[in-house]
């Protein structure tokens, strides 16, 4: 083992394993920072389970919960606490704002705690007349704690800045509208709760688990349509789904880094072997068994490899850190410290891709000729090629199967990529071929730096790919997304409406409409909307379970808007049966949106049975629609003729376009009918754009990793090739060639591999645009010019810098050189 | 000292600091060599040959001392600047032939031009080709030629340039003796048509014995100049 050491501490000096270990440490570190990241979430996701639902138990409702069930609760002698939530306007002085409004009882939370500004945990929630508002709140009304605020019809006293509360719906909602938190007591006063009112009720229960899971078996198998029950095992569902996902794509995307800096790690080790074959035969002769030198190896190896992922896991942890910073935000719960878990991981990773990428090359070294010693041209082992590879593709796979934790998915993903750096290989594969062609044209810089990359072609190539995969990664998330916003947004017309009205009741139509003319507003179109959930097709129940899809899940297990018009809306578009006549009203038609039937696998001429109020009624499929959703004005997936709702709770939604000068409008009409809430659409668009550029800033981030991959790649293929260029650097010299001329050479090797790199990637990420604009967004996108010089610009600036810096020294061979190097 | 000689060498001396103490490689050397002339200078291995030759090319740099190359003071001019003059005015044949692998005879010829910056570089390549007697093998990589056609490129790309200066380090050392003479032969040839100035290391009396004056390195010290 001395020896072993004393021999790494040797070829450590000799800078004989300065790139083995850097593309360890960007491999370790790659997947390290993910997943230190999502153990934190982890932690904090199930650590604080009850907390982050404010009991043991909620239910949850989308009407008022039945006395039946409290009493039921409490006779178990269980806590009990509520709350409601809905969105709603707050008006103070000429300014209002929309807000997260909820409003809770007496005793909430059950679990965790409210934390209110300088980060205190407080017991419990408002008092009634007070209300606890989030400080983005405050600044957008220019208030204080201590000041009055309407909400609805009451006005109440702002007593202190909300912070976070146990079972906020993330931080996302949060910031498109700010919380306010209220007590239930004052509700009634606000007069906000109207019949057609959206509101999620909550039960919230707590005491001994054995009356909680006794009081959840009953419920459970009683759930009437619209509630759903919650226990620790499901808090924040929809946050941990969006969140495992996501860490599955960061996951992978890592392992995209640690791909390619595996394949450094078998550059290096092969230049390894070859930098050892004398010493190797030396010790042969010298007796040494081959048992031995594979132990001396395998020895030297371990240590490299244990140091080399101490080295990443310790650069991982602190990676991750930016990466909570981008994402944190977004979970809205303070994360925990990290597990030990990634550290083990950490260092498995790096030995899995030492062993599996370098040993094979390495252990052979214990087959090298004693004869080596007389004629030096002896004794170059023959690497087994099918077994390298071999041992490599399995390591891979371990490594996938370990981070996805599923072989299937491994087996996908490794499928996945192997597809993908095919195609790239094809593709990279063309241009080096082109290039060939191209040889001809220019001086000796411009032919010897193309020289050098298509002798090398299979560096060559294997440096493109990993360049054209970060790049791409990043073309993608930085031009393609941006262009594709645009491209959207420039789609729509000048006075695309940018503020919606809802919840005005049946009561106020002639007076909005008054409110409307008054202020020279062109007559708004109001629509009527109905709340009603689909109960029966065709006769028969429907259940959320019996839908694969689950969008088609979410369809049917929340409540429609069902409006009704005479007059088809001049966005919409029959796509077959046909809509109604003006005798038809009152008859029992519907008019379904097109990709509603489909996902729910309907058709014309079948029946469908909604539950509006506790009350139903039937109608038949007569039209099916297509809508253009991105119009920005009030559309529905159902749509009935007159006559047939008018007796249902209803209430009315209107969109219209107002310049931002004329803002103030809107203020007085809130204040004149508190019920109102008015939804800022730029706002809003705005909120979900901030989410978007954190969560692909999140993803950029590991695929910088992907780039520093590809720089091991590049300075592994350096480091091979740097003899015998640092040779032809001293032929040049000796003829006469300036530093300048040499340089020319480096330069154009390297920045023509970026540049090709670059178009690689730009034709990648501009393909991979174009089929997300068609499938997704039904836009035509053409790739402008800024995305290829771009690419281009990038790739060659980037590797043509760093390949330059890592060959700065060939250009200062001596050209003695020449006559003593023979 | 003639001022209009080719090469001239004043109080030359390099030494080197190795583990046992500082060694000397060169003492001291003076020497003239005129235009047109050819010199051969010999000695036993470790004599200090092909760093005399180095020196004379600006290759590498003196301890102290100074040479003249047709005119120009090499040590005053930075590496660059004796690349520059490499390129224009001197020209090299090397034992191991020291062709760029990766490029065809033909630019391998024509490497030297470009460097210089001359136009009309694959012409006039192709023509020195054809006369060391190539023309049929210009697209040929060094791999695919034997040792004395990979020696009749080097020679065809040291005289692309029309140097005025020829250095030569053990041009037939890794050739056999029949190929060794021809290419030998050819040197001559070119050298008389050219009248370059030729400066050969050898440790073979007879190829000495073909130059018009003989140089004996013994230890770091020039025994004769005859």
């Amino acid at each position: 083992m001395r020896l072993a050491l004393r021999m790494l501490w040797r070829d450590w000096r000799a800078g004989e394993l300065r790139v083995l270990l850097l593309a360890l440490v960007v491999a370790v570190a790659s997947v390290s920072s993910v997943n230190f990241f999502t153990s934190r979430i982890h932690l904090a996701l199930t650590s604080q389970a009850s907390d982050l639902l404010g009991g043991d138990l909620v239910l949850v409702s989308s009407d008022n919960i039945d006395t039946e069930k409290k009493s039921q609760a409490t006779e178990l002698g269980l806590q009990l606490a509520e709350t409601a939530e809905f969105p709603s306007m707050v008006v103070v002085g000429d300014n209002s704002q929309l807000v997260a409004l909820k409003a809770v009882s007496s005793g909430y939370p059950l679990r965790g705690h409210n934390r209110i500004a300088a980060d205190t945990e407080v017991m419990g929630g408002p008092q009634p007349g007070t209300v606890w508002a989030a400080a983005p709140l405050l600044t957008a009304l220019a208030i204080d704690v201590g000041d009055l605020i309407n909400v609805g019809s009451a006005q109440l006293k702002v007593a202190a800045v909300l912070v976070s509360e146990p079972d906020s719906s993330g931080g996302m909602m949060m910031s498109v509208a700010p919380r306010l938190l209220m007590h239930s007591d004052d509700l009634p006063a606000t007069q906000l709760i109207q019949p057609a009112s959206r509101i999620r009720y909550s039960l919230l229960l707590a005491g001994e688990p054995k009356q909680i899971e006794k009081i959840r078996a009953r419920w459970q198998e009683h759930l009437v349509a619209g509630e759903s029950l919650r226990d620790v095992r499901d808090s924040r569902a929809e946050v941990r789904t969006a969140l495992e996902r996501g860490e599955s794509f960061l996951g992978l995307a890592a392992l995209v880094s640690v791909l390619l800096a595996a394949t450094a790690v078998a550059m290096a080790a092969r230049r390894f072997v070859s930098r050892h074959l004398d010493s190797c035969a030396v010790m042969r002769c010298l007796g040494a068994q081959q048992r031995f030198i594979n132990r001396l190896y395998l020895q030297q190896m371990l240590v490299l490899g244990v140091a080399a992922s101490l080295i990443g896991v310790a650069l991982g942890y602190l990676a991750q850190w930016g990466l909570a910073m981008l994402l944190g935000p977004l979970v809205g719960v303070a994360l925990p410290a990290p597990t030990a878990a990634p550290i083990l991981y950490g260092l498995l990773a790096g030995l899995i891709t030492l062993l599996g990428f370098a040993l094979p090359p390495i252990l052979q070294l214990k087959n090298v000729s004693t004869l080596r010693v007389l004629r030096r041209d002896l004794g170059a082992v023959n690497s087994n090629a099918l077994l390298a590879y071999g041992v490599g593709g399995a390591a891979f796979l371990l490594l996938a199967i370990i981070q996805a934790q599923s072989l299937t998915l491994a087996l996908a993903v490794v499928a996945g990529l192997g597809a993908l750096l095919l195609l790239l290989a094809l593709l990279a594969w063309g241009l080096l071929r082109l290039l060939h062609l191209l040889r001809n044209r220019g001086g000796s810089a411009w032919r010897l730096g193309l020289v050098n990359l298509s002798r090398r072609s299979n560096q060559t190539l294997i440096q493109m790919i990993g360049f054209s995969v970060g790049l791409m990664a990043l073309l993608l998330l930085a031009v393609v997304r941006t262009d594709l916003l645009d491209a959207w947004q420039g789609r729509l017309p000048e006075d695309t409406p940018n503020r919606f009205l809802i919840n005005i009741q049946s009561d106020q139509l002639p007076l909005v409409k008054n409110f409307f003319e008054a202020q020279g507003l062109a007559s708004q179109q109001l629509y009527p909307m109905v709340r009603a959930r689909l109960i029966e097709i065709n006769g028969k129940p429907v259940m959320a379970d019996e839908f694969e899809d689950e969008r088609a899940k979410r369809l049917v297990s929340r409540e429609f808007n069902i409006s009704w018009a005479e007059q088809m809306q001049a966005d919409n578009k029959i796509i077959s049966g046909h809509w109604w006549q003006a005798g038809d009203a009152g008859k029992s038609q519907l008019s379904l949106e097109e990709g509603t039937a489909k996902e729910l696998g309907l058709k014309l001429g079948d029946s469908l049975t909604y539950g509006v109020a506790g009350q139903q009624f039937t109608a038949e499929i007569s039209s099916l629609r297509s809508v253009e959703w991105d119009s920005f004005r009030p559309n529905f997936f159902v749509i009935t003729p007159p006559g047939l709702l008018e007796d249902y709770p209803v209430s009315y939604i209107t969109a219209l376009y107002l310049p931002e000068s004329q803002h103030e409008l809107l203020n007085r009409l809130v204040k004149q009918f508190p019920n109102i809430t008015v939804i800022d659409v730029a706002a809003v668009l705005d909120q979900v754009r901030s989410i978007i550029s954190r969560v692909t800033a999140a993803v950029e981030y590991v695929f910088i990793f992907t780039l520093l991959a590809g720089v091991m790649v590049m300075y592994a293929a350096i480091h091979a090739t740097f003899d015998e260029r640092a040779h032809e650097a001293a032929i040049m010299r000796t003829l006469g060639a300036r530093r300048g001329q040499l340089l020319g050479t480096i330069v154009v090797e390297y920045a023509v591999l970026g540049l090709l790199s670059g178009l690689v990637a730009a034709l990648s990420a501009g393909a991979v645009g174009m089929v997300v604009a068609q499938r997704f967004f039904e836009l035509s996108y053409v790739p402008g010019p800024s995305l290829w010089l771009t690419g281009m610009l990038i790739g060659a600036i980037g590797v043509g810098v760093t390949g330059t810096l890592g060959l700065r020294f060939v250009i200062n061979q001596p050209p003695l050189r020449t006559l003593q190097g023979g | 000292m003639n001022n209009n000689a080719m090469l001239l060498v004043h109080n030359l001396c390099k030494r080197v600091v190795s583990p046992e103490g500082e060694l000397t490689l060169l003492h001291e050397i003076n020497l003239e060599i005129g235009a047109g002339e050819t010199v051969a200078i010999i000695g036993s291995s470790g004599a200090g040959k092909s760093t005399l030759l180095g020196l004379l090319a600006g290759l590498d740099t003196p301890t102290s001392g100074q040479v003249r190359l047709n005119g120009d003071e090499l040590f005053a001019l930075d590496e660059d600047g004796r690349a520059r003059l490499r390129a224009t005015k001197v020209g090299f044949i090397f034992q191991a032939f020291q062709l760029l692998p990766n490029i065809t005879a033909l630019e391998n010829v024509m490497l030297p031009l470009e460097l210089a910056g001359r136009g009309e570089a694959k012409h006039t390549a192709q023509q020195v080709l054809e006369r060391v007697g190539l023309a049929a093998r210009v697209q040929h990589y060094p791999k695919q030629l034997s040792g004395g056609e990979q020696q009749r490129v080097a020679i065809a790309r040291a005289f692309a340039t029309h140097p005025a200066v020829l250095f030569a380090d053990e041009p037939t050392g890794n050739l056999d003796s029949k190929t060794g003479a021809r290419i030998i032969d050819l040197l001559f040839q070119l050298n008389a048509e050219h009248g370059t100035t030729l400066v050969l290391v050898t440790h073979d009396s007879q190829l000495a014995s073909r130059c018009q004056r003989t140089l004996e390195l013994e230890e770091g010290r020039l025994r004769s100049d005859g």
